[in-house]
């Protein structure tokens, strides 16, 4: 009786976080497009309901909410159909959308989709063998060997935003690194651009005019087509092509710099707000925080280097910790195992509501210039989200992800849980090997931390320099 | 060559809806093969023939600069983008057919663009709110560009195409509506490409022929001076945009 009830309330939630997922993906994510594929909704709301839900079932651990055998029915029965999402559904439908692009291969989508899903599983199972995640005890579609495989890929993305997100933090607050910029560059720096614009313009016109007369007499075509025309046009060359090559690859360097000029003078003029921004309440506020946060970020770091030098996984919880501190050093008495459920919960609410609300946050990102800059790589992926075609496809990736880093959230938080509700994760997700899990998020955190600096410390010192130069 | 006179126009839109293609498609006659994200500005020339097939006819180039950003754009890009709108002389509106907000942004983007250039004529500027009147004197030409109509399934055709009719109220522009992938749409003899050649002209006459009963008839210094000493101004950048204006005119 009391499975029926616990159910209909898990059913329940379910439904209210699909509906949010849904709300979310045509308020934000697609908002503006008329043609919208359904099936692409469903999987994005599916894929987050089931997320959101591991966390609600985590928090219902702590809470002591429901009965706790059903509490276990419907961790394994959430655990199945996620991994059943995000291993099978998702990439196949990555595949199928990737496929209907490409206009040769419309005609067999089906066909070379299951391809492409069967290349992604082989490589999806080759992923485990170099890490000693699990014992060998284990067959081969069980939970455990789908579960360990996504926990790494997981574990790697989390360490990675993680990382970078604790250098950058910091940076973006403390006004320390606020470079001192004056009206003048800015009109200097805009002059150039504008020079730099008139010079293009003025190839340019050459170059059209070049092409007007070659068509006005008759030599449309640039490109020799075929055996003999190849040896026509070596004989016969037509100086008029080879001119234009020649202007349009000037033409492209100067593109590159203003290009180049028209990104410095708007983290000119970024700079310069935020000098202004940094003067007022507010900012003074945010630059103190951000001496906080950097201490923080500082005492993250040490840790993940002491954790990995001295290999040792931490056994006890911050929260467990703290309270053993207050109770034996500073002497206070409290009920020690009320107070833990609480202000774990907390604890691990924040932690879940920040994430989530990190992510979201970054996949509605409206303005990527500043991205750009700093590879086109990065540029060209987000350029493929603005086009209807490709946006599909970005979404599918980006629900693979968030799934990913949900699941692997759960492994984590696993460490910063008292022991006693511990129990249920273990018991869940298997034999696995929790402490690989922690290990490797230490170091590949270590790692994105370090390069983050390396990256930002260069930015910062390129900068000035080409302000410099004439 | 560089000799004939000389254009501008602003081509605006959201991202993605196509600019980059539309003008290499308007300069080039030809499709362009690797559309990529447009970082500041990108300008490209055509060589139009104004008046062509009357005694009267001369050539002149038309620069197409293509300003790249959406109009959600932190406040230094769009400071940073202030920079290309000095003495514009036409804009052409670039907004996606299967996107609805790239056409209601198209309002957001005449505001960036002709707010910075309207001749002072004692109405006022408001901060930033939209107010019809502001238009009521606008006197550079106007060309709202439709594009990707080939997606857009055949029924539904009529439907998304009167959407674009309340800017007409305000602006009173030419529409075109294409696909920029398909250079049909623009050939030679086609209502479109009679009605780009009449923008053009419009444009051209604007600029080189009306100047009789025109605010334009201010010489550049004049005008320069006017705008620094108009109170309530929002940008102090008028200052420094009236000193490059004087690098740029001819």
């Amino acid at each position: 009786m009391s499975f029926l009830i616990d159910s209909s309330i898990m059913i329940t939630s379910q439904i209210l976080f699909f509906g949010f997922g849904w709300l979310f993906f045509m308020r934000q994510l697609f908002k503006d497009y008329e043609i919208r594929q359904y099936v692409v909704q469903v999987i994005f709301s599916v894929t987050f309901a089931f997320s959101c839900t591991m966390f609600e079932l985590i928090i219902f651990e702590i809470l002591g909410v429901l009965n706790s055998s059903s509490r276990y029915f419907h961790w394994k029965m959430n655990l199945c159909v996620i991994l059943l999402i995000l291993v099978f559904m998702v990439p196949f439908y990555i595949g199928y959308f990737i496929v209907s692009n490409i206009r040769l291969l419309h005609k067999q989508r089906l066909l070379f989709s299951c391809l492409l899903w069967l290349t992604f599983m082989y490589f999806f199972w080759k992923l485990g063998d170099p890490f000693p995640i699990l014992s060998p005890k284990h067959g081969i579609l069980s939970i455990e060997q789908l579960i360990s495989r996504v926990g790494v890929i997981g574990v790697t993305l989390m360490a990675l935003l993680s990382g970078f997100g604790a250098v950058n933090c910091p940076y973006t607050y403390m006004s320390y690194f606020l470079r001192n910029v004056t009206d003048t560059d800015i009109l200097a720096l805009e002059r150039r651009l504008l020079q730099t614009m008139d010079m293009i313009i003025s190839k340019k016109k050459r170059m059209a005019m070049a092409r007007r007369t070659m068509f006005q007499k008759g030599e449309v075509h640039n490109k020799p087509s075929g055996f003999w025309g190849m040896i026509k046009s070596v004989t016969t060359s037509a100086s008029g092509s080879e001119n234009l090559t020649l202007i349009q690859q000037e033409v492209d360097a100067l593109e590159e710099l203003s290009r180049q000029l028209f990104l410095e003078t708007a983290d000119l003029y970024a700079t310069k707000e935020r000098i202004e921004y940094s003067k007022t309440f507010k900012g003074k506020y945010f630059n103190f925080l951000g001496y906080f946060f950097s201490i923080y970020c500082v005492w993250k770091i040490f840790m993940a280097t002491i954790n990995i030098v001295f290999d040792r996984v931490g056994k006890t919880d911050p929260v467990t910790r703290g309270i053993e501190i207050t109770v034996n050093y500073l002497g206070i008495q409290f009920d020690v195992k009320f107070w833990s459920q609480h202000i774990s919960f907390i604890l691990v609410g924040i932690i879940i509501v920040t994430s989530i609300r990190g992510l979201l946050i970054t996949l509605t990102k409206e303005d990527f210039t500043e991205v750009e800059s700093e590879s086109s790589l990065v540029g060209k992926f987000f350029y493929a989200i603005s086009s209807s075609k490709s946006s599909n496809v970005i979404v599918l990736l980006l629900a693979q992800i968030m799934g990913m880093y949900f699941v692997s959230s759960v492994l984590l938080i696993r460490m910063s849980m008292p022991l006693e509700y511990r129990t249920i994760i273990t018991e869940v997700l298997g034999e696995l090997q929790f402490n690989f899990y922690h290990r490797w998020f230490d170091v590949i955190f270590l790692v994105s931390a370090l390069s983050s600096i390396l990256f930002l410390y260069l930015a910062h010192k390129q900068a000035p320099e080409k302000q410099m130069a004439p | 060559m560089a000799s004939l006179d000389r254009v501008k126009v602003l081509v605006l839109g959201d991202s993605g809806v196509g600019k980059s293609s539309l003008v290499h498609l308007l300069c080039q006659n030809q499709v362009l093969g690797n559309p990529s994200w447009t970082v500041g500005c990108s300008v490209d020339v055509r060589v139009h023939d104004y008046k062509e097939g009357t005694p009267e006819e001369k050539t002149y180039y038309i620069e197409l600069w293509d300003v790249g950003g959406s109009v959600g754009s932190a406040s230094s890009v769009k400071s940073t983008r202030a920079v290309f709108y000095n003495s514009v002389n036409g804009i052409i509106f670039v907004h996606d057919l299967t996107n609805k907000k790239s056409s209601q942004n198209l309002r957001r983007w005449s505001l960036e663009a002709l707010n910075r250039d309207l001749v002072p004529t004692g109405v006022l500027v408001t901060n930033g709110d939209y107010d019809q009147e502001q238009f009521a004197d606008n006197q550079i030409p106007l060309l709202v560009i439709g594009t990707k109509l080939d997606q857009i399934h055949e029924t539904k055709r009529h439907e998304v195409l009167t959407r674009t009719a309340f800017l007409a109220e305000d602006f009173n522009p030419e529409e075109i509506n294409l696909d920029c992938t398909n250079p049909r749409y623009l050939a030679a003899g086609s209502s479109n490409a009679v009605k780009l050649s009449r923008f053009f002209d419009k444009v051209i006459e604007k600029r080189y022929f009306l100047r009789e009963g025109n605010q334009m008839t201010l010489s550049p210094i004049c005008w320069e001076m006017f705008s620094i000493w108009i109170p309530g101004f929002p940008d102090r950048k008028r200052f420094g945009a009236g000193t490059l204006k004087s690098l740029h005119y001819d």
